[in-house]
């Protein structure tokens, strides 16, 4: 039988805010433990909620970049659960009524095919603490730094087929709200994390088959593992005849598989309620079209745009717009050296390998887009050749400086003087007389020969194209 | 509404609260006597009408994002069961 | 001293008639000598309350200082208190010293006030009789086998024996009022939003209000001008001036019209109440105001609703006395659960455990539409019965209480019996309005309260109704016998 999977995400986005969605304490990652963590954060008694201006602005900044409606008046609910990690003994959320409803994401498959991914809501929440289990006998250590820290969860419809096109919404969205500012999207550090919802049902089939919830797969290539494991998995189970179970699974990343969590598992009832301490959030028009104004170019409105304006291939925009510092560092370089062809390249080429080599990010990049750009500048002048400019460009990568001081310093201009390069070719012609009486006997291909002379002779910093004329014409005669 | 024993150790455990077995047949009757009290909420004719959640009708004020709070850690944990290096303690969760 | 007012204390102090010190000092005295009986007081704190004195007096010396430079008063123990302890009645906090001061503690500093103490009430304010403190009941100062009142009864019990001119109190469903009518004292509970709620112990989010508790009107309006107040940290408080509410409280009351509501004088409301309130209405009447009967139609239903919105509000605010972070924790637990329930279940009381069952139970998958979603309807229908009201007539009046107070034990074995106690006072703090209870005589003894019910933020109003009302009478001057 064919099978077909559908897949939802819900990704959990921490909010780069400077402080908690409900009180006044410091977001900063990395801080000793519960040094951030002020009498809100630590539910202690009498102390009260006030919701933090910022997350909202930035929550309706993603519902402006996914399309979406924001809500005039959402409202914020209790779900009440125990958890040493929860000190209040309930998470302050959006239940009926989300701050986001109703936007979409599209997603690039290939070179040519993209996909529309529906948004159900997004909410606006807060995070909870961290419970350290390890290094302790018999206790679980409690560091309350995180609990309160904002967050946007981003629920998605089940739009998705493979973990393939899983793995392009996560990095769409990842990209979005890099865009946006809105959040830092550190992985490593759990700012941006997603649940998995996967069914299997057979091609064709309307209905939707029995899901399971794979949590906090943190990484894009743990969610395809995750996915194309679950998948496997509940397809197996079915052809065997067998049922799968609703339930929350967690990917076991040395072992590559999901297991289901051993928690002890009671029907979860988390009595939700209108949380009493805040009264309901409006948003008025004035200040979505204040947010409004502050929206970046959006990745896909930039995508079209390189295309259009640059003459770029639809891979290479997509590559380019990946981020808004690479994108903003490509067109720093085009404007430069005046060819956005030759900045595509280099800063898809070089630049990217030696970033990724080094495991840097764009904005970590040694070599500046001006330094790359002046560079390029270098080349379109006939300073240098394509090849130089990478002994070039390695050097800037290494801290010597910028273009026109590393060529003068390393005497590496392009030799573009026609007395001297003649002078050049006549020494070689005659110092190989039997290749000079071949090539003028009709074996032109020594050609090729000639112009690795007079390269080796130069050291590489002739101008090919002038060589090649120079030859033929010598050698011609 | 009569709630049952069963009913009265569920509805305890979703709140975390042990009820001795011996007080379950009174915190049963106290409460199905609560519940039938306020049944009586049945017989009002609701409908078309809006939920009140809240007294005051009016929107939430928002803070501006500016940190107010300092590292009270000291003092906060000087009243905590149990801490170790700025961590609270709490016994081993199992999962 | 201990006979005078906020008024002629602040005179006193003024003219250098006594100083803070000594009139701190009586207190303490007082307190030491006549608490024993009542069991007002669940923390004395001596040390600080002399060093506050003997502040203001400095302060004094200097020409600086507040409205209330160097009165004492005491907080209910709901109110947090940076350094001295704050246990809301329960067992669960009786070691909890809190790291910060509530709102309404930090105003009533800034305008000189002395802290002597924290007064008991029922645990985390759930109770009309004192009866569920972990510290135990507090004894009524003019019958001692009789309740004070609650929750708030701690601080009814200190006013009304004179033990402190002043206290704080809070009422979610009556706490103010209710023991204040029962003890003979005048409270304020102000309209929903008027307070700060910062640093006081939530029982109920939404109904819940803080307010000052006073032996006259007219002390009233200077604690609650002291108290109400913008708190950027509360974002249910509402940003609205604060007006000079003793400034008002002379205005004649002709013109005035006050309504009766019909619901508030039937079945239920004993007879010896309904007539001291009726002779009230005839003083009223007498200086100036008429009097209308209305109708509230769906008051039968407050109590009902109440007895659902604040369970469930309470039970998801106490859920974080879980052991973890401060407060008890149960000795030696095997694992997370068994401190989880052993904490809360040893931390906790009967009454306590019970309202939270309730509210658990209320906002549980399939009960909630017919519960909570309900009661919260049945809420707006109640507070627009007051917005009706309030187009035909400027101030409500009724009973505080359908009994004077009853004894110790009368009602611990029947819940519901209890929470009938409130039936006058709840449906106020369901729709967020102000509303005042004045002495206003005795049945057999016992003191009886008139309950009068302002619009949104007319606390000048009733203030001003009520302290023409203390001008025509005595009541409110009469001391329980034994506490001269």
């Amino acid at each position: 039988m064919n099978w077909e999977a559908v897949i939802g995400l819900e990704v959990h986005i921490q909010l780069a805010t400077k402080t908690k969605i409900f009180s006044g304490a410091a977001t900063a990652y990395g801080a000793a433990p519960n040094t951030q963590a002020c009498a809100i954060d630590l539910g202690m008694p009498g102390v009260l909620p006030v919701l933090n201006e910022q997350a909202v602005r930035m929550a309706v900044k993603l519902g402006l970049a996914l399309g979406a409606t924001i809500a005039p008046r959402s409202v914020f609910a209790r779900k009440n659960y125990f958890y040493p990690d929860l000190p209040k003994g309930y998470q302050i959320s959006q239940y009926e009524l989300p701050v986001v409803a109703d936007g979409e994401l599209t997603i690039e498959l290939d070179a040519d095919v993209s996909k529309r991914i529906g948004i159900i809501r997004a909410h606006l929440e807060e995070d909870a603490g961290k419970s350290l289990h390890e290094g302790f006998e018999q206790v679980t250590a409690i560091d309350l730094n995180r609990a309160g820290t904002p967050l946007i969860e981003v629920v998605s419809a089940p739009d998705m087929r493979s973990a393939k096109e899983a793995v392009a919404y996560m990095k769409k969205l990842h990209s979005l709200v890099r865009y946006l500012e809105i959040s830092d999207g550190n992985m490593q550090e759990g700012s941006f994390r997603c649940d998995a919802n996967i069914s299997v049902r057979p091609l064709g089939e309307q209905r939707l088959g029995t899901r399971t919830e794979v949590k906090n797969v943190n990484s894009f290539r743990f969610v395809e593992r995750a996915i194309n494991y679950e998948i496997q998995r509940q397809i197996e189970l079915l052809e065997d005849g067998g049922k799968v179970v609703q339930e929350t699974r967690l990917f076991d990343t040395s072992r590559n598989e999901t297991r289901p969590m051993r928690t002890k598992e009671e029907a979860n009832d988390y009595r939700y309620f209108p949380d009493p301490d805040l009264l309901p959030l409006e948003i008025e028009p004035a200040l979505i079209e204040e947010v409004r104004k502050t929206l970046p170019e959006l990745p896909d409105a930039k995508r079209e745009r390189f295309m259009r304006d640059y003459g770029l291939d639809a891979y290479d925009s997509t590559v380019l717009t990946a981020s808004r510092a690479l994108a903003d560092y490509f067109e720093a370089v085009a404007a430069q050296c005046a060819d956005a062809k030759l900045a595509g390249n280099w800063v898809m080429g070089e630049l990217a390998g030696a970033l990724n080599k080094a495991g840097l990010d764009i904005t970590e990049t040694p070599v500046s887009s001006e330094m790359l750009g002046v560079l390029l500048q270098r080349i379109k002048d006939n300073t240098l050749s394509g090849k130089i400019a990478k002994e070039v460009f390695e050097a800037m990568w290494n801290g010597e400086g910028g273009a026109d001081a590393v060529i003068e310093r390393r005497g590496l201009k392009q030799l573009t003087d026609r007395s001297a390069l003649e002078a050049i070719i006549e020494e070689v012609i005659a110092a190989n007389p039997n290749q000079t009486q071949q090539y003028r006997a009709g074996k032109e291909k020594l050609l090729g020969f000639f112009v690795g002379q007079v390269m080796k002779a130069t050291k590489g910093q002739a101008n090919p194209q002038l060589v090649n004329e120079l030859l033929q014409e010598k050698l011609g005669g | 509404m009569s709630l049952g024993p069963s009913q009265v150790r569920e509805i305890a455990h979703l709140a975390r609260l042990t009820i001795d077995g011996n007080d379950i047949p009174a915190y049963a009757e106290n409460l199905s006597r609560i519940l039938d009290f306020v049944d009586q909420l049945g017989s009002a004719a609701t409908e078309g009408t809006a939920p009140l959640a809240h007294p005051l009708e009016m929107p939430q004020r928002l803070r501006a994002d500016a940190v107010d709070e300092e590292d009270q850690r000291e003092l906060f944990q000087s009243i905590a069961p149990a801490t170790q290096d700025g961590l609270y303690l709490v016994p081993k969760v199992i999962e | 001293m201990h006979k005078k007012t906020i008024a002629q204390l602040v005179a006193g102090l003024r003219s250098g008639e006594f100083t803070s010190i000594e009139l701190t000092r009586a207190c303490l005295e007082r307190i030491r000598r006549l608490d024993s009986k009542l069991n007002a007081f669940i923390t004395v704190s001596e040390e600080q309350a002399l060093a506050a004195a003997q502040a203001a007096d400095s302060a004094r010396a200097v020409g600086q200082g507040g409205a209330l430079t160097g009165i004492p008063i005491a907080h209910k123990d709901i109110f947090c208190t940076r350094g001295v302890k704050t246990t809301c009645g329960s067992r669960m906090l009786d070691n909890f010293i809190a790291p910060y001061d509530a709102h309404v503690v930090e105003r009533l500093k800034a305008a000189g006030a002395v802290m002597v103490g924290k007064t008991n009430m029922d645990e985390f304010a759930m109770g009309s009789s004192n009866e569920t403190s972990f510290f135990g009941p507090v004894r009524n100062p003019w019958v001692d086998t009789a309740v004070p009142g609650g929750s708030s009864g701690g601080s009814a019990a200190a006013v009304a024996a004179r033990l402190v001119p002043a206290a704080t109190g809070t009422d979610t469903g009556g706490s103010i009022r209710q023991p204040a009518a029962l003890c003979g004292i005048s409270g304020l509970k102000p309209t929903y939003g008027r307070v700060s709620r910062y640093g006081m112990i939530a029982f109920a989010s939404s109904l819940d209000q803080g307010g000052p508790m006073a032996r006259t009107v007219e002390d009233l309006a200077w604690l609650i001008e002291a108290m109400a107040g913008f708190d950027p940290r509360d974002s249910t408080c509402v940003e609205r001036p604060v007006p000079r509410y003793a400034a008002g409280i002379d205005a004649p009351l002709t013109g005035l019209t006050i309504g009766l509501p019909k619901e508030y004088f039937g079945e239920g409301l004993s007879p010896a109440v309904g007539d001291l309130i009726q002779a009230a209405i005839d003083v009223l009447h007498r200086l100036g105001a008429q009097i209308k009967e209305i109708s509230l139609p769906n008051s039968r239903l407050a109590v009902p609703v109440y007895y659902v919105i604040a369970p469930a509000e309470a039970s998801s605010n106490l859920s974080r006395y879980d052991g973890a972070r401060y407060g008890y924790r149960c000795s030696q637990p095997r694992d997370l659960e068994d401190m989880y329930e052993r904490t809360r279940s040893e931390g906790f009381g009967a009454e306590v455990k019970r309202r939270i069952m309730v509210g658990t139970y209320v906002l549980s998958a399939g009960y909630y539409d017919a519960y909570y979603l309900k009661a919260q309807q049945v809420r707006r229908m109640i507070r627009d019965d007051f917005i009706r009201a309030f187009e035909e007539v400027d101030v409500i009046m009724g009973p505080t209480a359908p009994t004077a107070a009853f004894d110790l034990g009368e009602k611990t074995s029947d819940p519901v019996q209890m929470y009938l106690s409130d039936i006058y006072t709840i449906a106020v703090n369901l729709a967020g309005l102000p509303a005042l209870s004045i002495p206003t005589g005795f049945a057999a003894g016992r003191p009886v309260g008139l309950q009068l019910i302002g619009n949104f933020f007319a606390e000048e109003r009733l203030l001003n109704v009520g302290h023409r009302y203390q001008q025509e009478t005595d009541w409110h001057a009469r001391i329980p016998p034994g506490y001269e």
